[in-house]
Formats: C-alpha cells, structure tokens, sequence
C-alpha cells in the first residue's frame, strides 16, 4: 500500500476538502436523530407548535445539507480515484513496456495482463470506496459514541462494551474468509483455462471423441469452485447475523439500563428514543467498515501485486564503451547464453557479416537458431563472449537507437487489430511510398490489390482473418518498410509457396541491397543463395560457408540439402 | 480461412429469459420454498423487535420512580429471544442461499459446458474464445449474484415493506400520511436514476473490455514492439484507452454515487416530517411517546427497500442480459444428430473417394467448387497449392467438421453420413498446423488420445517422433507439466509432441496438414520414415508448403481455386510441366 502513497500524493488537497466536506454531511446525519430527541423531550413539553416546526425545519435543513455535501464529496472523491488510477496504470503499462524479455518471461504473460486490468481495478474501486465509505462510517462510529456519551454515558458504555467483541468477530472473519477467496481465484483460473483449451483445441478433441472425457475434466474443475465459493461464502455470512445479533442484545440492554436510570430520575426517556436511532446508524456504520476491510484486504494484495512490477529494477544497462572501426556491420565474438542458466541453449558462435552481406541459419528443431537473432536484437544478454555492430558492443549502444536499425519477423508473429497500412507502418509515420515499395517487395501487394479497401482493409486480433501465407507477407512488409540496416526474418517464408518465396528473396535483392540480412529457414531453396550459411545443432555450430562450400565440409548439411532437392543442384 | 462471423444475436424476449431462470430455480423446489419461509420468518421476527422495544419504552414511563420494571423486563428478554433466533434464522438462510445459488450455477455452467462439446466446429471458427469464456464465467456469475441476492432482497422487501406499513398504520394512520410525500419522491428518483446510469454503466463495462482487450493484444506482441522500438507509440495508444476507461468509470460514478445520500436524504426527510407531526399528534394526544418511537423505527425500516429497489431493477436488468447470452449459447444447434441408419465403421480399408464435391463456409463464396478424387488403400495422397486455395477445407470436410454443400464423400464405398461421426473420426488420426497442448503432463499430452496408454507406449511414441531426448531434459520428465508462457518450447517442438499424439492411436488413416512445417526437414523426414512402418498399408493425407515432404507421395493434388488442376506422382508432374513443376522449379530460382 505504501507504493500507492506517491501518486495520491498530489491530490492530497482535493482529498482533504473531500474529507472535510464528507465530514460536514456526517455531522449532520447525526444532528438528526439529536433534534429528533430534543423536539420530543424539551420542545413537545412547552406545547408550542411553532418550535416544534422550527425544529423540524431545521432536521429537513440538515438533509438537505448531508445529501448535498454527500454527492459532493462523492464526485470528489470519484475524481481523486479517476486521476490516481489513471496514472498508476500508465506508470505500470509504461514499466512493463520496457521489462527486458527475460523479465517478462519470469513474470509471464497473463500475470502481467492480470496485473494491468483485474488488479488496478481493484485499485481503483479501493480508492473510490475507501474516501467514501473510510471517512463515514468511522465518522458515523465514532460521532454516534461521542453524542452518545453526552446523551448518557452509562447506557454509551453499554454499546463502547460491543465494540472489541465486535472487533474480534470481524478479525477472525476475514482472517478465514480471506485466504479461501484467494484459492477460489485459483479454482476459477483453472475453469477458464479448461473452457479456453476446448475452444481452442476443438477439432482434436472432435477428432478424438473426448467430448465426455472434458465434459468431466470440466466437471472436475467446476465442482473445485463451487466448493470453495461455498467455503467461504459460508465463513464470511456469519459476520452479518452475528454483528445484527450483537447490537440488537446491546440495544435490549440499552433498553434494561435506561429503564433503570429513568427510575432513578438519572435520564429522560427520550434520550433512550435517540440512543435507538443512533444503534441503528452505529450498526450500519459497523457493516461498512466490515465490507471496508475485506476490500482493503483484497486491494492491498492488489496493489503489492502492482508494486512488485514497478520495482522490478532495469534490466539491460548501457555501458559506456568507445566503438572501435570495423570493416564488419555484424559482428559474433564466441558467444554463450542459456535460458535457464543452466545447459546452454548457445554455445561458442562466432561469425563476421559486412554490410549487405546474408546470413542464412539452418538447423534442427531446439537447436538455438531463434535464440541468436534474440541475442543480436540484444532482448536477451549474452553470458559470455560479445557481439558488435559496426564496431560497437551492442550493450553500449541506446536500446531505442539499436532498436531501429533493425527489421524483423519472429517466428509466430503478431498482427494487430488495426488496417493493413497500420500494421505495416507500426506507428513509425513512414512515407506513403516506403509502406507501398515495402509490401510489393513482400509480394504482398498481390493480395492486398484484390481487397476492396486495399490498404485499409482492418485486421482482426491476430490476423486470424487472413490466411497463414497472407500474415507472413505482411509481416515481411513492415520488417522492410524503414529501410533497416539490418534485417532479420525468422522462418517468415514457412508458409508461403516456392514461386512466392523466391519472387520475394529476388525483390529483397534488387531492392534492399544496402540491407545486411539474417535468414532463418528450414528450406535450403530459400538460404541458397545467402553469402554464408550457418548450420547448427544443440547450440553449436557444426558447419559454416557458402551453400557450396558446406555441401563439401558439413555432412549434414548435405544430407539436408539432398533431402529437400533431391541431386538436381549440384 | 475463416469463415464469416456470425449476425449479432437477436435480444430475446424477457419474459422467455425469467421462465427459464425460473426454470433452473424449480429443480430445486424444495429449498426454494424453505428459503422463503426462512425469509418471511426472519423478517417477521425482526419486525416484531422494534413493537416490543416500544413496549418497553412505554413501561418505562416518563416519570422517575415510575418505571414498571416486570414489564420492561419481560419485554427485553422477549426482545432478546426474538433478535437471537431471528439471527440464526437469517444465518441459516444465507447459508442456504449459498447453496442453492451454487446448485444452480453449477449446473448452468455444466449444460454450457456440455454443450460447447456438441457444438460443430463452425462455431468455434466464428466466436471469439474470450467471448465464450466471457459468457461461462462473468455472464453466469452475474446471473449467481442477482439470484442469490437480489431474490431474498425482493421477498426481504417486499415482507419489510409491507408488514411495516400495516404496523405503522396500526400503530398511527395519520403518520402514515406522510409517506405520500416521500414515496412519489422516491419512484421519480429511482426512476431518474434506473434512465440516467444504466447507460453509463454499460459504457463503463465496454470500455474496461475494450481497455483488456488492447492490453492483451499488447502484451502478447510485446517482443515485435520492442523489436520495433515502439513502445511510445504504444504507451500514447494504451493512454487514449486508459482515459476513456477511467473517464467512462467516472461518469458512471459521478451519478452512480448519488444513489446512497439521496436514499439517505429521503430517509432523513421521512424522519424530520414524522419528527413534526408526530409531536403534533402528541400534543394533540393521537398518539404515545412508545408508539411514536416505533413508528419512527419502522419507518426507518419503510423507507430503504423502496430505494433499494432502484438498484435491484437495474442489477436484475444486467442479469437479464447476462442469462440471455448464457441461454443463447445453449440454444445454438448443435452438430446435426448422426442419421438413424448410420453405422459404426471398422476394419477401415482406406479407400476415400470425393464425387463433385461442393463447398463454401458462406455459401455465397464458394471455396471447393467441383472437387474429384480417390484415394486407394494404402496410399499416400499429397495435396499442393498455393495458400487460400482450400486445402485445409478438405481435411474440414473429410472429417466432418464441416458438411459439403452438394456432391458425395465416401469412404470404402460408403456415405460418409451414413457413418456414425464418432467411429468416423476415431478411423483417422489427425495432426494439425495449429499445434494443441493443454495444461497437464507432457505424459497427458501425448496419451490423451488412447484410454490406458502405458509409459512404456508413451515413450515408444516420443521416441519415433523424436521428442523423447527432449522430454527427458525437461525437470520431471514425462511429468512435467506443460504450461503455455515461462517454458521455452519452441514451435517445431509443440509439433513433435503432438505428432507423438497421433503415433499413439489405433487409426487407420492418417491426416497430416502442415504437421511439421517448422520441424527441420532432417527429423521430419525421419518422423515420416517413422510414421509410414506404424502406419505400413494405411492411407495418409499430407498437406505441405515443402515439396520435399511429399516428394514420396503415391499421387499428389495440386489444387487451385477450390478444383484439383493437376494429379499423378512426382515424376508425372514434372514430365508434365505445368503448376506443379513451376511450383517445383520456383525453389531453385
């Protein structure tokens, strides 16, 4: 809660008047119920009808005023919770733009994506709430004891006697109660996944007849929270009839006691008619705080949820090292990484690409191909050894400035919800021609020209309206669109037809010369022509050169290569 | 290709809604009469404490010494007895309440669940997964919350209203008068209110999902948007959202939070103008200080349903809605029922043949127009083309997934509709572009297909389609369990595992559709080699974009535009010249 403090920092002031305004209307609540016992114990006895309008005038003047001071410091407070909210989750959106991947691996995906929308919900109904109800019903607790104690001390030390039974009560409560809902959380987590995998995963399932078989899986899980939204439905719905019971007894011994004081001629009996009104404003404002603490409870966890993220400290450093020349555009100096720090996914590669120079990078499923171009795009940091460009270690060189040298498509990349144009440009503001040179090169103009709004057309999440080969085409095109030094296309022809692929790698020559380019593929058609070819297994190099070069040194590439071209290309 | 959405569904009727929700509550018959009459009890019982604690009052008397002590005394303790069962009632209710809700959703949740797995793929092609899980757990949770609570809430209300009106007008007709001011009050309040927020509301919903949605496309893409280095202009984007979430949240609040003080105020209102009349009447001697004191109680009681009304129409409205989608879903048709006369097939040949089969998702584009071929037993079918043609459509209808719009499949000389869909489908064994795990054991994963697979077939299986050495690196190795994010599975190892998947099944047909497209060509190859000594005399499907997968093929489609455009083997094409060799040539150039 405490990393919270910061951002309501500033509208501490509008807080302030939103408490004392809240305060106002509360005090006036509890005039009400004073000038009720003041109208029937001191005003009726002198029988003049004039007062006792007066008085009554003044209880409608109080209501008005609570209700208008209330709405007013309602809007108040909604506000602070509006600003507040608003920037705590630009701060966090922005903090977990710039995780390094390692870090986003470690948090994964869908916690984070959790922690952006469900738990700064909860922040924000927290804030909200937590002025509204924070400042009036302790204010309504505390003011009804107080005019209580003036009415009659002894029947308010009746009702001061509930208060640590109550305390307790709501204590072991929510220290049950708590828990169980952070389970059910996990229960229905566990539901979502399993409806999320069989909608997915339906023709499998279909082909496989295991309709009954997830409809018990299914059984299971659904059951799971039933069960624990029972538990602790059942542990938290005692709090209620046990508070109720509780402030009714206190209000029978109210009763009892202020019998006895009326005999002896210690109190009015009026003042036990006032102390009745302000039992039921104590009660209520004993539930509020009830529900107040369960609230805190979940949006404490909530906000540490929050905090975690945007202490995580930076990833990546620069370093400050001078570049020495380099006749070199890309440069690998024996470099080692693992993902799990401990086999290593790359080990010991080492290789020199002038500019305009093709790499080409073939080799077995795992074998750590993805990995490298991760590591030149520097998402991840090299254990050992040291990779240049242009003479400069890349750790030296600003992430954003390393960033735009390149163009790329990963393997499963994404498309947006946005126009073709849009998912080409990538809110770069390239020029017009660029994107259009950009998908004709990416031979996606082809496609594109039969759409009726063309470049307008608008994508659906993930590209799922368009075809495997159409999505790598427009891929391709925003990696081309800025005129990157370097290009890196990660198995982005997989999909696309052999005619298709080499009318690409032939514009990608003819027009992107200048451009240094690392090609990864499982078809040695499309590495084929690349000035070195990289081939690797477990990590390692086994085999570099040109095509020819390697069909003569490197026996698994030549397997591979007869394998896929039979012994037309010799 | 995906087909088409689907129209936006039409609202249904309200009244149809409540009847079925009415529906689910009558199988539980019984605790739902027990809930009321806990209801009514409860609330009778509390009403009574205000009269007796007016008794009370009334023994107490205004003059000191004058106070009738037997009198306040049995009074208390009557109060005392009915407060303390008038709590274990209502707990005993609220547990009660609890699981009938739970009953009730459980089993609405089962008959969508159940649903979903008789639905035809169609669906899942034209819904978006987040919406069906959207409709199963928030849909049918606000369904849970409004019959839980709001239910009691009406008959607690109801009750309270009315039997505080009967006791006010026993107690002083006159007083009651004063409600005439208040309760028109309130119905135009409430009225206002129901108009005013329940748009706002709905906005404050669209834009929260509108808001998830973004950052869900965002977060996923995270790695491009680094690689692009445009984390700004995503941050700029996620603020434009940002705004209008929190502004919409705003606005509703901003009317929303006038509900409790102005409840209140009407409140205080009732109370200031019984506060003034009811002294009258005192003075006038209408009525006693004890029976003022009650009526001032039970009006206190009077008021607040009446309000709180406002807020269970509009909650009752939004589960209204929420029912009306969970029940659209489990009245979408399902896959059409098997024929009467079909039959279970076994002993499959694997002879497939297609007579003019015509097809399209949306009729009014059709993708398959006249498509012909036969597949003998045995063979080892390959279907080329360059992408959008259909290929992956004909895997769609052999297996059913789809039904043509004219024209006859069959297998070994039979209808395929005159086959059951089940033993129909169990005869192929399918491996899929889009690779399937779920959450569970990489042994669940591979077994899932075959009831009673041993560890010894699942690791036969691994072995063949080469992934064991990888499951045994992984930390508890076949138990390891398999989760989407935080593993670094890379794709062409998701496509060994299910490939394994498929090496455990009995079928005698195989499909494979781009099953290893980003598996290197070296394992691949051996994984075929593999596949063809289990599956030794089956027939099998392939789709490949790599001509060199189905080099071996017996004959291979080349289709274009939804028609085959060429057939023969390897050799045959070539001689030939035409789309397939350009297609083969074209990887040379």
């Amino acid at each position: 809660m405490k990393r919270l403090y910061p951002y309501l920092k500033p509208y501490l002031g509008r807080m302030t008047w939103g408490l004392i305004i809240k305060f106002t209307g509360s005090i006036m609540d509890l005039l009400l119920p004073w000038i009720l016992s003041y109208i029937i114990d001191d005003v009726v006895p002198l029988r003049d009808v004039k007062m006792v309008l007066f008085w009554g005038g003044m209880m409608i003047l109080c209501a008005v005023a609570a209700l208008v001071t209330n709405v007013v410091a309602n809007r108040m407070a909604s506000w602070v919770a509006q600003h507040t909210t608003e920037s705590i989750r630009h701060d966090l959106f922005e903090k977990i733009s710039y995780l390094s991947c390692k870090q986003i691996d470690e948090y994964t995906i869908p916690s984070l994506e959790a922690r952006l929308t469900s738990d700064t919900y909860n922040i924000h109904n927290l804030i909200g709430r937590m002025q509204r109800l924070g400042v009036r019903a302790p204010i309504l607790l505390l003011g009804g004891i107080i005019v209580t104690l003036l009415l009659d001390w002894a029947l308010a030390l009746v009702l001061i006697a509930l208060l640590p039974l109550l305390g307790i009560l709501v204590y072991f409560v929510s220290k049950k109660g708590v828990p169980m809902y952070m389970t059910l959380q996990q229960k229905v987590d566990a539901m979502v996944r399993t409806v999320r995998e069989n909608a997915s995963g339906i023709r499998v399932i279909k082909a496989l007849s295991k309709g009954e078989y997830e409809k018990d899986r299914f059984r299971q899980v659904n059951s799971q929270v039933v069960y624990w939204e029972k538990k602790a439905g059942v542990t938290m719905s005692l709090t209620n009839p046990m508070m109720n019971l509780l402030l009714n007894f206190g209000l029978t011994a109210v009763v009892a006691v202020g019998a006895w004081r009326v005999n002896y001629g210690l109190m009015q009996t009026g003042a036990i008619l006032a102390f009745l009104t302000y039992f039921t404003i104590i009660l209520n404002a004993m539930l509020s705080i009830t529900r107040m603490f369960v609230m805190f409870s979940r949006g404490s966890a909530s906000a540490q949820r929050i905090a975690q993220v945007l202490d995580t400290p930076q990833d990546l450093m620069q370093t400050h090292e001078a570049p020495q020349p380099s006749p070199y555009r890309v440069e690998f100096d024996h470099v080692c990484f693992s993902y799990q720090k401990k086999e290593d996914n790359v080990q010991d590669i080492h290789f020199r690409l002038k500019k305009g120079e093709t790499l080409g990078i073939i080799g077995a499923t795992g074998s750590g191909k993805s990995t490298l171009t991760a590591l030149l795009m520097r998402l991840y940091d090299a254990d050992s050894g040291r990779i240049f460009i242009d003479g400069q270690p890349i750790a030296s060189i600003p992430q954003g400035e390393l960033h735009q040298k390149f163009g790329v498509t990963f393997q499963n990349d994404v498309l947006f919800a946005d126009t073709i144009y849009e998912n080409i440009d990538f809110g770069r503001h390239l020029p017009k021609e660029q994107i259009r040179k950009a998908a004709e090169c990416a031979q996606a103009m082809e496609f594109i020209s039969e759409l009726e709004d063309g470049f307008e057309h608008r994508l659906t999440s993930r590209g799922t309206n368009l075809s495997g080969g159409q999505k790598q085409r427009i891929l391709i095109a925003r990696a081309l669109a800025a005129n990157p030094e370097i290009l890196i296309l990660d198995d982005s022809s997989s999909a696309l037809d052999y005619r298709t692929d080499s009318l690409l790698r032939r514009a990608l020559r003819e027009n992107y010369g200048e451009t240094t380019t690392v090609i990864i593929a499982q078809r040695v058609s499309s590495l084929l022509h690349a000035d070195h070819i990289l081939v690797m297994e477990e990590g390692r190099e086994i085999g570099y050169g040109t095509h020819e070069q390697l069909l003569e040194s490197c026996e698994t590439y030549r397997e591979i290569s007869q394998s896929q071209m039979g012994g037309d290309v010799q | 290709m995906k087909p088409p959405r689907t129209m936006p569904d039409k609202p249904q009727d309200r009244k149809r809604v409540l009847l079925r929700l009415g529906q689910y509550l009558s199988r539980h018959l019984g605790m739902v009469i027990t809930a009321l009459v806990l209801t009514v009890t409860s609330n009778l019982l509390a009403l009574i404490g205000p009269a007796l604690s007016g008794k009370a009052i009334d023994a107490i008397g205004s003059e000191p010494g004058g106070v009738d002590f037997s009198t306040v005394f049995y009074y208390c303790g009557l109060m005392l007895l009915f407060y303390a069962v008038s709590a274990i009632l209502s707990y005993i209710l609220s547990v009660l309440m609890i699981h009938l809700s739970q009953k009730i959703v459980y089993q609405m949740r089962q008959d969508v669940f159940d649903h979903l797995t008789e639905l035809p793929v169609r669906y899942f092609d034209s819904h978006q997964t987040g919406d069906i899980v959207s409709r199963i757990s928030y849909d049918i949770d606000t369904v849970n919350a409004s019959l839980s609570t709001d239910l009691l809430q009406i008959a607690t209300s109801a009750i309270t209203v009315g039997g505080s009106l009967v006791m006010m007008i026993l107690i002083s007709p006159e007083l009651v008068l004063v409600f005439a001011v208040t309760i028109p009050t309130s119905i135009f309040f409430t009225r206002y209110m129901v108009k005013k927020v329940r748009p706002l509301f709905r906005k404050r919903s669209m834009k929260l999902g509108e808001l998830n949605g973004f950052v869900e496309e965002i977060i996923t893409g995270q790695k491009t948007i680094k690689a692009y280095h445009q984390e700004e202009t995503m941050i700029g984007r996620f603020d434009v959202r940002n705004k209008e979430a929190v502004d919409a949240y705003y606005m509703a609040d901003y009317y929303g939070s006038m509900t409790g003080p102005s409840v209140n105020f009407i409140n205080n209102l009732s109370l200031a103008l019984i506060s003034m009349f009811g002294a009258m009447l005192f003075l006038f001697g209408h009525i006693s200080l004890g029976n003022l004191s009650s009526f001032v109680l039970y009006s206190r009681k009077f008021s607040g349903p009446i309000n709180e009304m406002a807020n269970i129409i509009s909650e009752l409205q939004s589960a209204c809605a929420a029912a009306e989608r969970v029940f659209r879903l489990i009245d979408e048709p399902p896959e059409t029922p098997d024929l009467p006369k079909a039959q279970e097939i076994s002993h499959v040949q694997g002879r497939v043949d297609l007579a003019h089969v015509k097809f399209g998702y949306d009729p009014s584009r059709v993708i398959i127009h006249d498509l012909n071929l036969i597949a003998k037993p045995g063979s080892l079918v390959a279907i080329v083309g360059p992408t959008g043609a259909g290929k992956t459509t004909i895997i769609n209808l052999l297996m059913r997934f789809y039904d043509p719009d004219s024209g006859q499949i069959r297998l070994d000389g039979r209808e395929i509709r005159q086959i059951t869909r089940k033993s129909l489908r169990l005869s192929y064994a399918m491996v899929l572009q889009d690779t399937w795990l779920f959450h569970g054991s990489v042994f669940d994963n591979i077994a899932y297909g075959k009831k009673g697979a041993t560890l010894e077939d699942v690791i036969a299986a691994a072995k063949a389609a080469h992934i064991h050495r990888y499951v045994m690196r992984l930390p508890n190795g076949y138990d390891t369990i398999l989760n989407e994010d935080g593993m670094n599975i890379s794709q062409g190892q998701k496509q060994l595992l299910t490939i394994a998947r498929a090496m455990l099944l009995d079928a005698r047909m195989l499909i494979l559709d781009e099953a290893t497209s980003n598996v290197d060509t070296r394992t691949e190859q051996q994984i075929q080699a593999a596949m063809r000594t289990l599956m030794e005399g089956k027939t099998c499907f392939v789709i490949a974009h790599r001509l060199s997968t189905i080099q071996n093929a017996d004959t291979i489609l080349v289709v274009q535009n939804g028609e085959i455009v060429e057939q023969g083997n390897h050799e045959e094409l070539m001689r030939r010249g035409g789309v397939y060799a350009n297609l083969y040539r074209s990887q040379f150039q």
